[in-house]
């Protein structure tokens, strides 16, 4: 054996392991492409499950999108919903069963196209649910069509020479807007494509989990992620595609952090 | 050569090669092999093992989670 493997091996010892696969996260092989946003908000979910202990208390939706599978991947309860109706059906497990956790998973042809009354009722009700919004700008799944969220000039397979905002309206800032609720009680916009970047994303879904149980409101999370087969780019310059045009138009940060709204501001006076 | 002070194990069969890992490494540890796996992806591995601090960042940005970091608690 060679001096270097040596090395490596002596390093190699269960008492040095710093990082391995969540446990959660079981043996199927993910279907995404190669670099897919998807499988890194997949592990990170799985992974913040795991840290709170509370496998056996969450229940999953899945949207229809690239992610419909996520169930064959995460250990725990899921349920599959209709296009667009994850946050209905999460509602109706989250107030059957309130003391589970339960949350969405959704892409934004899911949750901003087909699903959008689905969302912004769910968040108006300040319904006690997690939902995590996966923005690629693209129908993903369907073969790269244009998406509500997709950038003004941006080429997919139903806009060959660019979004134009004159045909297809602008896009569509639905996490601004969802903001705007008193149902919401956090939302936020982060990113996965770097280490730094990925671990503020696991801290925003860790804090969405811990304000459902704290019966706070609608915690919401968008990720804004990369599609590299429906931006017909490589993972590597999809990542740098997406820091250059898609984080001026869907800047990352917190955009609301107060807990749903005090009903009494609403109320009629007698 | 300077001392190997973290090693990373990559699943050569669940990587899709998609370079991310590789990026994302700042010693530069990491490169994608010249042989492919079985779904014919050319794997992650450690070109330059001495490298190697064990930060970690390699495995945060893997979406198919198939790196595994190791790292020496002693730096001597
Ligand atoms: C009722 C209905 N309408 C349309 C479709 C076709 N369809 C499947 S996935 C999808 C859009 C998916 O895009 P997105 O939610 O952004 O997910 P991604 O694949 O990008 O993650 C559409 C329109 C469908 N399955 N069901
Ligand atoms: S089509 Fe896009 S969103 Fe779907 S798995 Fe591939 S890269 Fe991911
Ligand atoms: S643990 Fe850090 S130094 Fe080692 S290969 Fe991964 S990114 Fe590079
Ligand atoms: S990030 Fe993961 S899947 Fe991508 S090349 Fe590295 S080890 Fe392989
Ligand atoms: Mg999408």
């Amino acid at each position: 054996m060679s001096v270097l493997t040596e090395k490596i091996n002596a390093i190699i010892k269960p008492e040095n392991l710093v990082y391995s696969k969540s446990p959660l996260l079981n043996d199927d092989s993910m279907h995404y492409c190669p670099g897919c946003s998807h499988g890194v908000v997949h592990r990170l979910i799985a992974e913040v499950i795991d840290e709170m202990g509370i496998q056996e208390e969450t229940i999953g939706v899945s949207p229809v999108g690239c992610a419909v599978f996520a169930y064959n991947y995460i250990d725990i309860d899921w349920q599959e919903a209709a296009h667009g109706r994850a946050p209905a059906v999460a509602t109706g497990i989250k107030r059957v069963m309130p003391e589970k956790y339960v949350f969405s998973y959704q892409g934004d042809g899911d949750l901003a196209a087909i699903g959008t009354a689905e969302t912004f009722h769910a968040v108006n009700r300040g319904e006690n649910i997690v939902m995590i919004f996966i923005n690629n700008a693209i129908y993903g799944m369907t073969g790269g069509q244009m998406a509500p969220t997709t950038l003004v000039g941006q080429i997919t397979s139903t806009t060959p020479h660019g979004r134009n905002v004159d045909l297809n309206g602008y896009p569509l800032k639905i996490t601004e807007l969802l903001a705007q609720l008193p149902g919401a009680a956090f939302v936020t916009r982060q990113s996965v494509q770097t280490p730094a970047a990925v671990r503020k994303t696991k801290k925003a879904i860790r804090k969405a989990f811990e304000i459902q149980a704290q019966k706070k409101g609608t915690a919401f999370v968008e990720v804004v992620s990369t599609c590299s087969s429906g931006w017909k780019l490589s993972p590597v310059a999809s990542n740098k595609w997406m820091e250059e045009n898609m984080f001026p138009q869907y800047p990352l940060g917190d955009l609301k952090d107060t807990g749903r709204a005090d009903a009494s501001l609403y109320k009629v006076k007698g | 050569m300077a001392k190997v002070r973290g090693a990373v194990v990559v699943d050569n069969e669940e990587c899709k090669g998609c370079n991310l890992c590789v990026v994302a490494c700042p010693t530069q540890t990491l490169a994608l092999n010249r042989n492919v796996n079985n779904k014919g992806y050319h794997y992650s591995y450690m070109e330059n093992p001495e490298n190697c601090t064990g930060c970690t960042n390699c495995s945060a940005v893997c979406p198919d989670s198939c790196i595994t970091v190791y790292r020496t608690k002693a730096e001597h």
